[in-house]
């Protein structure tokens, strides 16, 4: 970092809806907000990446299946694989699933209907760039806005997620038929994580609550950063 | 060529788009329903199949989720 204030970028699709979230909570952290367009070739040096929610490409075809091979997923991809923190919210995470970044996919909520609701969620891994700042066990209320959250693996990968301790996020009461009441996720590396619950949205004692900072601002910790 | 990609949900992953459909057939008095799947139906004009396997894999359909098959139509 040089010293310097930590930058952290925030991928902008068309249909994105979350990014001025992020990057207002990001200011709010006290670090650099960069915004990285869908056509950039780089990441314009961020130390860390959010990939935010909302309904890049429209959803067509499948939520997250076009953005995917949107040109700044290239470099992106590069930098999760060199163990740069990478957090997707909602839309963003099944955008890193539809890259392989993450396991997984993110089916229909089991109920058809659009989930808009605070709920509660236990932080099972705190050995992640975006949760180190939070207690093993802690309990987070934090907005989720979906139609498709319904977390599916194979039962190997569950087995593997579970076994490995990669399970990021659990809901306490599932809101959409996720399996194991998985919420959130991470890589085998641990520094790509993908949640459905959006901390941007409780980010700012304005919107309610700020308690959304305690993982956005996990990343200013220090874990691989 | 004209190309015709099916893509539906893997057998035994949850399909409430298909189940919702399901239950409202008999709402309108259709009875004897046992099952609906509900996927996808993609119309490709193409100068050669070769890619269209690739084509399905990488993009049309998520493996992880949904099985596809394809057929030259025309």
């Amino acid at each position: 970092m040089g010293g310097g204030r930590v930058r952290i970028g925030v991928t902008v699709f068309p249909g994105s809806n979350c990014d001025r979230d992020a990057l207002h909570a990001v200011e709010r952290l006290g670090a650099v907000p960069v915004e990285l367009w869908h056509a950039d070739p780089d990441l314009k040096g961020v130390d860390a990446v959010i990939v935010p929610g909302g309904f890049s490409y429209g959803d067509y075809l499948r939520p997250g299946a076009i953005a995917r091979f949107a040109k700044v997923m290239a470099p992106l991809e590069d930098f999760a694989f060199s163990g740069g923190p990478v957090l997707g919210v909602c839309n963003g995470f099944q955008v890193l699933t539809e890259a392989h970044l993450l396991p997984g996919a993110l089916l229909r909520n089991i109920s058809m209907r659009f989930v808009c609701d605070r709920v509660r969620v236990r932080v099972e891994a705190t050995d992640t760039p975006w949760t180190a700042g939070c207690e093993a066990g802690e309990e987070l209320a934090l907005p989720v806005a979906h139609n498709e959250g319904n977390y599916f693996a194979d039962p190997a990968t569950l087995a593997e997620l579970e076994d490995e301790g990669r399970v990021v996020l659990r809901y306490l009461e599932n809101p959409n038929g996720s399996a194991n009441d998985i919420a959130g996720v991470c890589n085998e590396g641990r520094n790509v994580v993908g949640i459905m619950p959006h901390p941007e949205r409780v980010s700012d004692p304005a919107l309610g609550s700020d308690e959304g900072l305690k993982i956005l601002g996990s990343v200013l910790l220090g874990a691989g950063v | 060529m004209k190309v015709r990609v099916l893509v539906r949900p893997k057998e035994g992953i949850l399909d409430p788009q298909g189940e919702a459909v399901k239950s409202a057939l008999p709402a309108l008095g259709f009875e004897g329903v046992n099952a609906v799947h509900v996927g996808r139906l993609v119309e490709l004009d193409v100068e050669s199949a070769d890619e269209v396997d690739a084509m399905c894999r990488r993009l049309l359909a998520n493996p992880t989720i949904e099985e596809y098959e394809w057929e030259v139509v025309g």
